[in-house]
């Protein structure tokens, strides 16, 4: 009976592998949230329509898949049902995609924000912090307080990257100015998103950025009366009056690239860390307040950024002792990029440990 | 005093949706039933409440609306536990799940719309007293009608006859039974009201407090409704204070952040969980007087013919 029954399931096993072999690339995606977050997942699961739409490949997808032993069973699945090309698009799954990669030399993977290559594995990420030098800028200039909150999700380099970016662009504009930080411990949760923006406001902050992904904030911004940037996607709908801009995740020409790379028998194994300048990240259109003279200011640093005249990490930059750390002329490389810990000068407050 | 002000109106909005759920949960509970679906009944709440509003432009039906989603959960929970006696935990368990799953199914469409939130009511006059009329008289009516319904919970079950009977089933189900009362029916109704003011609580959180729709935006807070009761020794103004005590921990810690006073934020979600694991050792210490409030038939399944 058992026998039968391991047979039955090595039939069908067969079957499911053939199939996948005949017919077109058939390309999956893993994500870490639901497609419904407005935010991250949502704008990996645009990228996946986008592949589907315009290059018309059979694509599949998981949500809201744990980081830990469950994304290796998701991923070893999606490998052994005949997908040639898997996206594994959190940092927490690095091991299991690479562990399963391991087994299935011929299926390709990419997986999103880490480190670790192989043959068949590729890596990458997005430089988000390009758009908050820009945000930074626009900030400095329209701030009357000088005070500016900094709504954060995990003590992560990725999320220090962004307020230092943010911060040595505010200041660069407004050396007066100050960023006021606060951790809510979530990359979702509006409730506490937006009560993290009331707090901000109470004290004093009249422009609001966010590393959290649901557009609370933004509403909160609105209701009272000051400006905020709008993360991941346009959150314009929110906050009509008070978004600024928004910083925007796109994956679509990312994706559009690499399953076509995959379907012409060229892909390979690489590491991409696209920024303005790829079109993976993207700035949405001002809103009304932004006076001519802003608007100018942030154009230009986005076309200095697109043409590599400016770096948002270029020194003269100093760290909260006021210590120089990285002197005039100087660039912040990318692998100390990678691993950023500490805040530059005027961020308020210390890092969680 | 310029911070306080702030801090204690954000204070009010944060504990409402706590408080909604809590004081239903305590009801459902003192008549002997212990619903874990609290998650789940107010995230269906919060996304038929939004659903609602989006078609019908009303805030007022979405509220009904919300209300009767949560009650419906309720329905499907007293129907598995009261009527096929499956046990209360698990089934409470599934509950949540299915209200998570269920609710993002819904809401698929409703991802992105903006609701421009409940209007604030200031009270001509009375609200434009300085510190005291923003504090009282400015919110919007549901934190009003939270108020209400502590006061109308406290008098029904100390003061009301339906009160009595329903304390005296969740204590001795098998000794109410004898007297001619009808477990099962008694156990419905308090199900079904802990139902629809759990979704009352989501409604609050996707009308009010937060007025959009993202999937799983109830983050955690029924679970913190649920140690409520507990934390509240099933007392309802401990119900109100621990409220405003678990809802103002989370905002103190915002400010205490963004002042640059350091405290480990992690902690700070930890608290309420903690105080009611306190509170739970206190309880199983103190037989005496902690005890007295707490339903003694909690969580167990009634059979008549026992």
């Amino acid at each position: 009976m058992l026998r039968r029954k391991i047979s039955t399931l090595l039939a069908v096993m067969a079957l499911a592998v053939s199939n996948g072999a005949a017919a077109e690339l058939k390309v999956g995606f893993v994500y870490v949230g639901p497609i419904g977050d407005h935010g991250w997942s949502y704008q990996h699961d645009q990228g996946r329509l986008a592949v589907e739409k315009e290059l018309g490949v059979e694509t599949s997808y998981v949500e809201s898949v744990p980081e830990g032993a469950d994304a290796e069973r998701v991923i070893r699945q999606l490998a052994s049902s005949g997908h040639d090309l898997i996206f594994t698009t959190s940092f927490g799954y690095m091991n299991p995609t690479n562990k399963v990669a391991k087994r299935f030399k011929k299926v390709k993977f990419e997986h999103a924000t880490g480190y670790k290559r192989a043959k068949n594995v590729a890596t990458y990420s997005s430089r988000f912090y390009e758009g908050r030098a820009i945000i930074g800028a626009i900030a400095g200039r329209m701030t009357k307080t000088n005070v500016v909150g900094y709504i954060a999700s995990f003590p992560i380099p990725e999320v220090i990257r962004g307020i230092d970016a943010f911060t040595i662009a505010l200041r660069k504009e407004n050396p007066d100015a100050i960023v006021k930080v606060v951790w809510v411990n979530s990359w979702f949760d509006p409730g506490k998103e937006s009560d993290a923006a009331k707090a901000l406001i109470d004290q004093g902050a009249d422009m609001i950025t966010q590393h959290t992904d649901s557009p609370a904030p933004l509403q909160v911004a609105e209701r009272r009366g000051v400006y905020a940037f709008g993360q991941a996607s346009d959150m314009k709908a929110f906050a009509p009056k008070a978004q600024l801009t928004s910083i925007i995740d796109d994956w679509t020409p990312y994706y559009l690239e690499r399953v076509k790379a995959a379907m012409d028998g060229n892909w390979e194994s690489k590491d991409t860390w696209g920024g303005l300048d790829t079109g993976m990240v993207k700035m949405a259109p001002y809103g009304d307040a932004v006076p001519e003279d802003v608007r100018k200011l942030a154009d230009s640093i986005e076309k200095s950024i697109i043409d590599g005249s400016f770096h948002p990490f270029q020194g003269p930059i100093k760290n909260q002792k006021g210590e120089l750390v990285v002197k005039e002329g100087e660039v912040l490389s990318d692998e100390v990029l990678l691993g950023l810990d500490w805040y530059v000068e005027g961020v308020e407050g210390s890092i969680p440990k | 005093m310029e911070i306080l002000v702030p801090a204690l109106l954000t204070i009010i909005t944060a504990a409402t949706p706590l408080l909604f759920a809590a004081l239903g949960e305590l009801i459902t509970e003192k008549s002997g039933v212990l619903n874990l679906g609290v998650e789940g009944m107010m995230i269906m709440g919060a996304i038929i409440g939004f659903v609602t509003v989006h078609h019908s432009g009303s805030a007022f039906i979405a509220v009904i609306a919300s209300m009767l989603a949560g009650g419906a959960m309720a329905g499907i929970f007293a129907l598995l536990v009261l009527r096929f006696h499956a046990s209360q935990v698990p089934t409470g368990l599934a509950l949540t799940i299915f209200g998570i799953g269920l609710s993002a199914l819904i809401g698929q469409s409703m991802i992105g719309i903006a609701y421009e939130g409940i209007p604030h009511i200031s009270i001509p006059l009375l609200s434009s007293i300085p510190v005291l009329g923003e504090l009282l008289f400015s919110h919007d009516l549901l934190v009003y009608f939270s108020l209400f319904m502590v006061f109308a919970v406290y008098y029904f079950l100390n003061k009301t006859r339906a009160g009595l009977i329903l304390r005296a089933i969740g204590d001795s189900h098998d000794a109410a039974h004898a007297m001619g009362y009808s477990v099962i029916r008694v156990r419905l109704l308090a199900t079904l009201f802990g139902g629809a003011m759990a979704g009352l609580g989501g409604a609050y959180l996707s009308l009010a407090y937060s007025p959009l729709w993202v999937e799983q935006m109830t983050a955690g807070r029924g679970w913190i409704a649920l140690a409520l009761v507990v934390f509240a020794t099933w007392r309802t103004g401990r119900v109100l204070l621990g409220a405003y005590l678990f809802g103002g921990i989370t905002i103190l810690q915002l400010h205490a952040q963004a002042l640059g006073i350091g405290v480990p934020s992690q902690v700070m979600s930890m608290l309420p969980y903690l105080a009611t694991v306190v509170v739970l050792v206190l309880i199983s210490r103190d037989l005496g007087k902690i005890k007295l409030n707490a339903p003694a038939s909690l969580g167990k399944a009634f059979h008549a013919s026992s």
